[in-house]
């Protein structure tokens, strides 16, 4: 062997798996839809906790130059501005503590005042290491442009596999995203997280996973369609989640371990962001699963593919 | 799909080639890439402002106070041909967003109409050639009473070129703090973006962009008083000016000075602090070019004894006495100036007056430690991240995960390759999406190796397994990378700041990790099959 000995690695997965996944369609879809409701409601009851990104106002990260930060102290001086809702927490270390102020009425000006308010009264005690200021004007885009860039992602997925696939995968893709996002949200209101830009991108990103969890499973689907041609659709959905498996847990697995090593090693700033990203990879994992290819069982495909040829793949030259 | 020609090889060898070159330099530190010999590659992923510390201030244009100032300036314009052609005019005054001229006799509208029409300018297009004119003027409905207005058109020329020419000015008083390094752009319509390196208190910065800094030398009404005027009538061609904080004598009501200046920021060549002889008191001493020279020489030779005020940002700084015609162009300012307050005030007259006042709509600074503890964050989760994904691959398919970790250190290299070339900026979440391409890069691996084993358990000969691991799952993978690409592409487009380097990391890390996966682990599977069969051992595939 030129680069290593030769070793067989570790079967971790069972194979030839016969799990009776479409047998729990029915009771998935049921606590799917509970979950996606409950979310509805969670967030209309409590609302989001929005970051200075999207609720403007200030936010001040500060560092104690000796001892820990005192949050009491800090809470007394503040409070006596007049600056409305002071919130102040301890962040990552107990040197550290995050100080937001909720956005001042008046204008674009009034943030910067209370900014300054601020900071000479923490006096020289504490070092200033991230301020960030969003006035209302930049606020409201940001909210709207983060809006549009979720809803813009899945349009371009839906049209993405829709020209790859049917449109009946188009759209349990579809129903399995707006899933995750929906139940994802639902975990950001409940717990009162903060909602912010970076979350967004983990949406995103949380998008990009599930949905290529599912193309890959719908890959299957296609093709033991061609293979299987007297199969029962609902026996040939649950082999085809079933053959995809041990693939399936493999990746969740390592982009998992991945993300774990970010939570706890990738500092206070990005723990938000991967927090999104490890709820949604695991909601992603169990959509594709359980909703975007059982769903297809309700809207029925036809085994007749249109503009197909019968090969399973296209041949590749020159490889 | 096993078969490599040997250009192919070579090919696939010098892209990893040349991305460990094009990495390299961000391995070393800077001073010691400087001192590497001529030919090899020195540049290094330029950091984001999260990474390494700095200022990112968004300013926004006062749209409402630019076209205010356009219909006062546009007023005044109004007059000057209607007195050179001797045309009466009871009144011209700004109505809402427009200007309307009264004459004294109707008859003349006509031709004062034609006189007006002179304003109009066309507004110039380099593509379309003029696409339109700054203003409209019509004939009001009443006699005599003609009314200029601006157009659409004109005001987004107008704010364009007022962005255009802060930023001009933002650059000229950010280059006199003494760091070149800071980037001064337009973004969006009317929005300017001022990106600061290593800037950690903003103080400074914003007060020297703070202030338009429009400075005004106007005449002072030799008898009205401010009370007067207010009271009783307002001498023609003359308003009152508020005085400012820095005025010493702070006279209540204000002063009744000319409504046009005598001399303006603009004939200003140079502008300096400095202290008074007799008072040691901070002071900007200035220079007028040729023209505000003359014209301020003749004006203190016709009003000795008289007070003149100096105008800065419509208020009064102070209004001193006139000793003397002052012939050399040179003067000084004196207020309420501490030698910082001089100092800037110096800075922003010798850069120019901004156009229009701007306002801080967005603000993000972080501090240098924060900085270098993300980065080093970044780095240990990072490594951690790699040596577990590296682990559970190698355990999970033994030799052909060892082919798979190669192509994963491959495609972590081409990423930092590309990101150096193209010099795009590395940012925190930049780091988290380059993690992330680590974990999704091994998907395309999991695919083609679970497809192999899939295949050999329907009874495949191993070459044949292999073959159709790599062609099939290869569908698969385009498929699933395709459809993650378009959710990153989206976050580029609409992104700002950090979700662009995010996008940025998972976009390229999408395309290095199918090349990865797909080129270079197969090169590897095909020069083991190749050893093994040299070896003439059944082939005993180890996944």
């Amino acid at each position: 062997m030129f680069l290593a000995p030769d070793f067989k690695g570790f079967d971790f997965f069972p194979h030839g798996t016969q799990l009776p996944f479409m047998r729990f369609k029915g009771l998935c879809f049921g606590l799917s839809l509970l979950f996606m409701a409950l979310s509805l409601v969670i967030i209309g009851l409590k609302g989001f906790n929005f970051g200075v990104d999207f609720k403007g106002g200030s936010l001040v990260e500060v560092k104690a130059r000796s001892g820990a930060a005192d949050v009491a102290a800090m809470r007394e001086k503040l409070s006596g501005l007049g600056l409305g809702d002071v919130q102040i927490q301890s962040f990552g270390t107990e040197e550290d503590a995050l100080i937001r102020v909720e956005q001042q009425q008046g204008g674009e000006e009034e943030q910067q005042a209370a900014l300054n308010k601020v900071v000479s009264a923490l006096g020289e005690g504490y070092e200033q290491r991230r301020v960030e200021v969003v006035g209302p004007a930049v606020s409201s885009e940001l909210r709207t442009t983060g809006l549009i860039a979720v809803l813009a992602s899945i349009l371009a997925i839906i049209v993405y596999v829709w020209f790859r696939f049917e449109w009946q995968f188009a759209l349990g893709v579809v129903v399995a995203l707006a899933h995750d996002v929906l139940v994802t949200a639902g975990v950001f209101s409940l717990f009162h997280l903060e909602f912010d830009l970076s979350t967004v991108a983990a949406l995103l990103t949380i998008l990009g996973y599930s949905v290529n969890d599912s193309v890959v499973v719908a890959d299957r689907i296609r093709e033991n369609l061609r293979k299987f041609k007297k199969m029962p659709i609902n026996e040939l959905l649950n082999l085809s989640i079933n053959e995809t498996l041990s693939r399936t847990i493999l990746t969740g697995i390592t982009t998992i371990a991945v993300l774990l090593a970010l939570y706890f090693l990738g500092g206070a700033v990005i723990r938000n962001f991967v927090f999104a990203m490890l709820f949604g990879v695991i909601i992603g994992t169990y959509s594709s699963i359980f909703i975007s290819a059982p769903i297809l069982d309700y809207l029925g495909i036809k085994r007749d593919w249109v503009g197909e040829p019968a090969k399973t793949s296209p041949a590749r030259s020159g490889a | 799909m096993l078969h490599f020609d040997r250009w192919k090889v070579v090919a696939i060898l010098g892209t990893c080639l040349l991305g460990l070159l094009f990495a390299l330099p961000n391995f070393f530190a800077k001073e010691q890439v400087t001192a590497w010999s001529g030919w090899l590659p020195k540049r290094q992923m330029p950091l984001g402002l999260d990474l390494r510390g700095g200022a990112h201030l968004l300013l926004g244009m006062d749209l409402v106070k630019l076209e205010k100032d356009w219909l006062l300036h546009l007023k005044e314009d109004a007059r000057k041909p209607l007195r050179e052609a001797k045309i009466g005019f009871s009144g011209v005054g700004v109505q809402g967003n427009e200007v309307q001229v009264r004459l004294v006799k109707p008859e003349e509208t006509e031709q004062a109409y034609k006189e007006l029409r002179k304003l109009i300018q066309p507004i110039g297009n380099a593509i379309l050639g003029s696409s339109g004119s700054t203003l409209t003027v019509e004939k009001g409905n009443a006699p005599g009473l003609i009314v200029l207005k601006p157009t659409e058109q004109g005001l987004q020329a107008r704010i364009a070129s007022a962005i255009t020419t802060s930023i001009e000015t933002i650059n000229r008083r950010i280059n006199a703090l003494g760091t070149a390094e800071a980037t001064v752009v337009q973004q969006g319509r009317d929005r300017i973006l001022i990106q600061y390196p290593g800037l950690t208190d903003t103080g400074p910065l914003k007060k020297l962009i703070g202030d338009t800094a429009k400075l005004a030398f106007h005449q002072v009404h030799p008898s009205v008083s401010a009370e007067e005027a207010k009271a009783s009538r307002m001498p023609l061609g003359y308003r009152v000016y508020e005085s400012g904080e820095r005025d010493d004598a702070r006279t209540p009501g204000g002063y009744v000075l000319s409504e046009t200046p005598v001399v303006d920021g603009e004939d200003l060549v140079d502008a300096q602090p400095g202290f008074d002889q007799r008072t040691n008191e901070p002071i900007i001493s200035f220079r007028f070019n040729q023209s505000g020279a003359r014209k301020f020489g003749a004006f203190t030779k016709e009003h000795v004894g008289q007070p003149f005020a100096i105008v800065l940002d419509e208020k009064v700084i102070s209004a001193p006495v006139i000793r003397e015609a002052i012939l050399g162009g040179t003067g000084q300012i004196s207020g309420n100036f501490t030698v910082e307050s001089a100092n800037n005030l110096a800075i922003q007259l010798r850069s120019g007056a901004l156009p229009a006042k701007l306002t801080i709509v967005e603000e993000r600074t972080v501090g240098p430690s924060l900085g270098a503890d993300s980065i080093e964050s970044g780095k240990i989760a990072g490594l951690v991240g790699l040596s577990a994904t590296a682990i559970l691959t190698v355990l999970a398919y033994g030799t052909f995960g060892i082919y798979a970790v190669i192509g994963l250190l491959v495609h972590g290299l081409l990423i930092i390759a590309l990101m150096s070339l193209i010099g795009t900026t590395l940012t925190l979440p930049g780091i988290a999406g380059f993690v992330l391409t680590i974990a999704m890069a091994v998907d395309a691996n999991v695919l083609i190796y679970e497809r192999i084993r899939e295949e050999l358990r329907a009874g495949r000969s191993p070459i044949a397994a292999i073959d159709a691991g790599f062609t099939r799952a290869f569908v698969t993978i385009l498929d699933s990378q395709l459809t993650t690409l378009a959710a990153a592409l989206i976050m580029f487009w609409l992104g700002s700041g950090p979700i662009r380097g995010f996008a940025v990391t998972l976009t390229l890390g999408i395309i290095t990790s199918v090349f990865a996966a797909v080129t270079i682990t197969r090169l590897l599977v095909s020069m083991w099959l190749k050893s093994a069969k040299g070896r003439s051992r059944s082939l005993d595939i180890p996944v």
